[in-house]
């Protein structure tokens, strides 16, 4: 007799088996003491992201649902894609791809929920990604995407530093060169 | 500036670092007048805490002068503060709930994947300690970078000597947090393992909380005659069987609160103890929990155990079987420093609390390395050690 079993609750990135056909899944959730409209916001205008995700140099406004992206790559490289915006709901939900086409083959989602009992905002973040091929891939995957998870988790730790703190916490006794 | 330095094991030496600057808006740059040596700090010499590199700067007992601030610090330049040796942002979940040494945001987060993997959950940060806790410059140092400046200092009143207030920073709210989570109760004698500076602030916390009876427990005559001070009865393990002697003090009850204010490096030559020395010696992240141990065996049936003492890694031979049966509540953590440091300064300001007594030796800043020696091989005379800075 075949018993009938259902999956667990559990999302899909904290599966043994975190891959959807090609692409590669990650991502990661965080409570956040700040209403849902605040950080949906912020998250909403792209131009921010820069400011918590430490290999992002700069994302540009291309079109009202589009911007192109810069990532830094070692030795001093820039890698640019560019991506779209391809779902929005307010105050819950941004959903991103990379153009095809683009040398990074990504796409993102961040959703925001009431954390119960007035504890804030739970967000989720969910990562897709081709690793990439060719040299450039390789060179991308080392920076970019050689730990995506532990990326994507640091940088959900920076917004939500940034969120509740107003600041990045640092250990650093001095300014780095950037910021003179 | 010149500052107290981690270069390894009993290694450490007073070397020239770069002066810190403001980073982020809520920063303030102190000068520092005074800086203790603390029991956590032995903990790092005799490298029994994971997660140390050569040239970090220690000491998170520090107070001193403001001499810069950041946009938003809420402190001025001129005004004299303690620092909490917790860094809290006083804005999350945990600094709402004044679980201040739970702050979600204050260890960054590239170093926050250690505890997470160790602990885990990503512990907060914590001045001149581990990097498990942000490896953040420590106060035994002329300058000290206090990031959260708005949240954490406290202003001293005009007129209050540095060696009346130094000890809010640390080891007098870890005393008291320490006799609160043993949530005394009327005609309880409470036991307190180790009469070093927070078993003694836990003794003096415990009195003024109302216990019956105090049992200081040490092996140092001296410390345990401090200890006499505030009116503890004092046990010295040296000479007497510890166990035996806390039912025959207790009428055959045992302690209803036992507090361990010893921590992961306890003395003495019990069995279990020599066999943790053993592993600790190979490999880090090896407690010795002797004295944890024992007072879990002492603590009566459905008795409260308090832990102010640091652990920092892995223990075994765990009397998890006594904890379980006698049903007992078991309470510790980094103390949240900046809960109590207003109610304890007011204490002291009414004379309630003294703490200058503990004070054996004042030594400038240059002569660390020898206060740091001392207090670790002559801990019955040398009580507790304040570095003057500038
Ligand atoms: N929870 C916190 O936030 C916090 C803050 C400060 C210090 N601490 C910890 O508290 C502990 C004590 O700190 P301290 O500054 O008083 O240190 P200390 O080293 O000066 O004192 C420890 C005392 O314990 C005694 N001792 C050792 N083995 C013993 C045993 N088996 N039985 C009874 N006594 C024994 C020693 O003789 C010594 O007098 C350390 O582990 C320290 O890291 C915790
Ligand atoms: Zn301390
Ligand atoms: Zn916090």
């Amino acid at each position: 007799m075949m018993l009938e079993q259902s999956e667990d609750d559990a999302p899909k990135r904290a599966r043994r088996d975190d891959r959807e056909g090609e692409m590669a899944v990650v991502g990661r959730s965080v409570t956040i003491n700040r209403p849902r409209v605040t950080l949906f916001a912020f998250w909403r205008d792209f131009q921010n992201l820069p400011r918590f995700m430490e290999a992002i140099e700069k994302i540009e406004p291309t079109g009202p649902q589009r911007s192109r992206w810069t990532i830094r790559a070692p030795a001093g490289q820039m890698v640019t894609f560019e991506a779209e915006v391809t779902d929005v709901k307010d105050n819950e939900r941004i959903a991103w791809r990379a153009l095809p086409g683009s040398q990074i083959m990504t796409e993102g989602t961040v959703s925001f929920s009431d954390a119960p009992a007035g504890r804030g905002t739970i967000v989720t973040a969910n990562i897709k990604y081709q690793p990439p091929g060719g040299d450039l891939g390789r060179l991308v995957a080392k920076l970019f995407m050689a730990e995506p998870n532990i990326q994507a988790r640091h940088e959900l730790k920076r917004f939500k530093m940034l969120m509740e703190a107003g600041e990045i916490a640092t250990a650093d006794n001095r300014k780095s060169k950037e910021d003179r | 500036m010149r500052a107290l330095t981690w270069h390894g094991t009993n290694d450490v030496r007073v070397d020239t670092h770069p002066d810190p600057e403001i980073i982020n808006p809520r920063d303030a740059i102190l000068k520092v007048t005074s800086t203790a040596i603390c029991g956590s700090d032995l903990h790092l010499y005799d490298g029994v805490i994971p997660g140390m590199a050569s040239g970090d700067i220690l000491g998170h007992e520090f107070m001193g002068e403001v001499v810069e601030v950041g946009s938003k610090s809420s402190l001025k330049k001129g005004q004299r503060v303690v620092v909490p040796f917790t860094i809290s942002c006083g804005q999350c979940f945990f600094c709402q709930k004044q679980q201040y040494s739970a702050c979600d945001n204050s260890n960054p987060a590239a170093k926050q994947d250690a505890s997470e993997k160790l602990y885990g959950h990503a512990m907060s940060g914590i001045f001149g300690y581990s990097h498990l806790t942000g490896g953040y410059p420590g106060g035994q140092a002329e300058y000290v970078r206090v990031p959260f400046s708005d949240v954490g200092p406290i202003v001293v009143p005009e007129g209050m000597d540095d060696d009346t207030v130094l000890f809010l920073s640390d080891i007098l709210p870890t005393g008291w947090m320490a006799a609160e989570n043993a949530q005394i109760e009327r005609g309880d004698t409470v036991a307190v393992w180790g009469a070093g500076p927070v078993g003694l602030f836990a003794v003096q916390s415990a009195m003024l909380m109302g216990a019956e009876q105090v049992i200081s427990i040490d092996h140092h005559p001296h410390r345990l005659d401090l200890a006499k001070k505030f009116g503890a009865k004092t046990i010295n393990f040296g000479e007497t069987h510890v166990l035996e002697a806390l039912m025959e003090m207790t009428g055959g009850i045992g302690p209803d609160a036992v507090i361990d204010a010893v921590g992961m490096e306890a003395h003495g030559f019990a069995v279990d103890n020599v066999l943790d020395l053993v592993k600790q010696k190979i490999s880090p992240g090896a407690d010795r929990g002797h004295a944890l141990r024992q007072a879990l065996l002492a603590v009566r049936k459905g008795g409260r155990v308090s832990v102010p003492g640091v652990y920092g890694g892995m223990l075994d031979k765990w009397p998890l079987g006594a904890m379980m049966e006698k049903g007992i509540t078991l309470k510790t953590g980094q103390t949240h420093v900046q809960k109590y440091t207003h109610d304890l300064l007011r204490r002291i300001q009414e004379g309630e609390i003294d703490t200058t007594w503990l004070i054996s030796h004042h030594l400038p800043l240059e002569q660390a390395a020898e206060g740091y020696k001392q207090f670790h091989d002559n801990q019955n005379e040398w009580t507790k050690v304040v570095l003057t800075a500038n």
